[in-house]
């Protein structure tokens, strides 16, 4: 019964609204991936591979939010929200990479 | 299990207005997406002048990691209640939404006052977006989060009175939808601010 209703309102609203057992877990894993960067990045060793693990922590925590609190996922109506989120995300790689390819090249030959 | 029958029976009378409440809601997203695209240039334009200080102090020296650390578990919690304002929402228990949205609107101005009394202090120390680069894309970076974050409070109360007058309708609670995909958006937003403004500009 219950999940009939669940089906019905991801059918008005185009997507799915998790229970409070999926909002906790993520809530708790999202504290988690916040606190351990954060102690990480207090007692630094390596600098390079720092900068990479802190990444990693925060494309870890994008993902926890986007499953848990957006519910993004394959089923059938969430699905071209998902759909739209992978066009955007390949955009801003696009953006963000390539601008900072550039402007780190142009600053490399400027020096040299 | 009244509930359920009485939510069956508003759903079969709401017959019909599926497309339109789905195509909306996807469509916010779609602007939603489009938002990200602003804050990535806006990431972009900061990651290329952070080091640009013009001799000034860098983050380590302006930036409080405590009170930013606070400022996260802040912004973290109201997703998280905003989350649980939804779900009562769809289990139309009016007074939990509000009591929800509060919570979530209490958080989240905290959350302003705290980032305006920072920025305040920064300037009042003379270090201004006119002081270097660096602190140009920071304050616009920042500063678009945090106008943001103001948006969604003014959107939020909005949204409290309206649920207050006409209760959980199909149309108040596609709102609420559409405002939870902003809120979480916001977070994720600033989780990337912590992470690459903060967090490794203390590396």
């Amino acid at each position: 019964m219950s999940h009939h209703e669940n089906e019905a309102t991801d059918i008005e609203f185009g997507s799915d609204h998790g229970t409070v057992k999926s909002y906790i877990v993520g809530f708790i894993l999202s504290l988690l991936l916040t606190i351990v960067p954060f102690v990480l990045a207090q007692h630094s060793f390596s600098n390079d591979t720092l900068y990479i693990v802190i990444g990693l922590f925060a494309l870890a925590q994008l993902i926890v939010q986007l499953v848990f609190f957006l519910h993004l996922s394959t089923k059938s109506q969430a699905r071209w929200n998902l759909n739209v989120f992978i066009f955007t995300f390949i955009v801003v790689m696009i953006l963000v990479v390539g601008t900072l390819w550039i402007m780190v090249n142009l600053d490399y030959f400027m020096m040299h | 299990m009244s509930s359920i029958a009485h939510h069956s029976t508003a759903h079969d009378s709401a017959h019909g207005h599926h497309d339109t409440q789905s195509t909306i809601v996807f469509g916010f997203w779609i602007y939603i997406m489009s938002d990200c695209i602003l804050f990535a240039t806006l990431f972009a334009t900061f990651a290329v002048l952070h080091t640009h200080t013009l001799g000034g102090p860098g983050p380590k020296e302006l930036f409080s990691m405590p009170i930013v650390l606070a400022e996260t578990f802040i912004l973290l919690t109201s997703s998280f209640t905003y989350g649980l304002a939804l779900l009562a929402a769809f289990r139309k228990h009016q007074r939990q939404v509000i009591g929800f949205l509060i919570v979530t609107f209490i958080l989240g101005l905290s959350f302003v006052v705290i980032e305006v009394t920072e920025f305040t202090h920064l300037v009042h120390e003379g270090h201004s977006w006119r002081s270097s680069a660096f602190l140009s894309s920071f304050f616009t970076l920042v500063g678009t989060h945090g106008l943001h974050v103001t948006l969604g409070l003014v959107w939020m109360l909005g949204l409290m009175i309206q649920v207050k007058r006409h209760g959980l309708t199909h149309v108040t609670q596609r709102k609420l939808t559409a405002l939870s995909l902003f809120w979480h958006f916001l977070d994720i937003v600033w989780i990337f601010v912590f992470t690459i403004v903060y967090l490794m500009g203390m590396i």
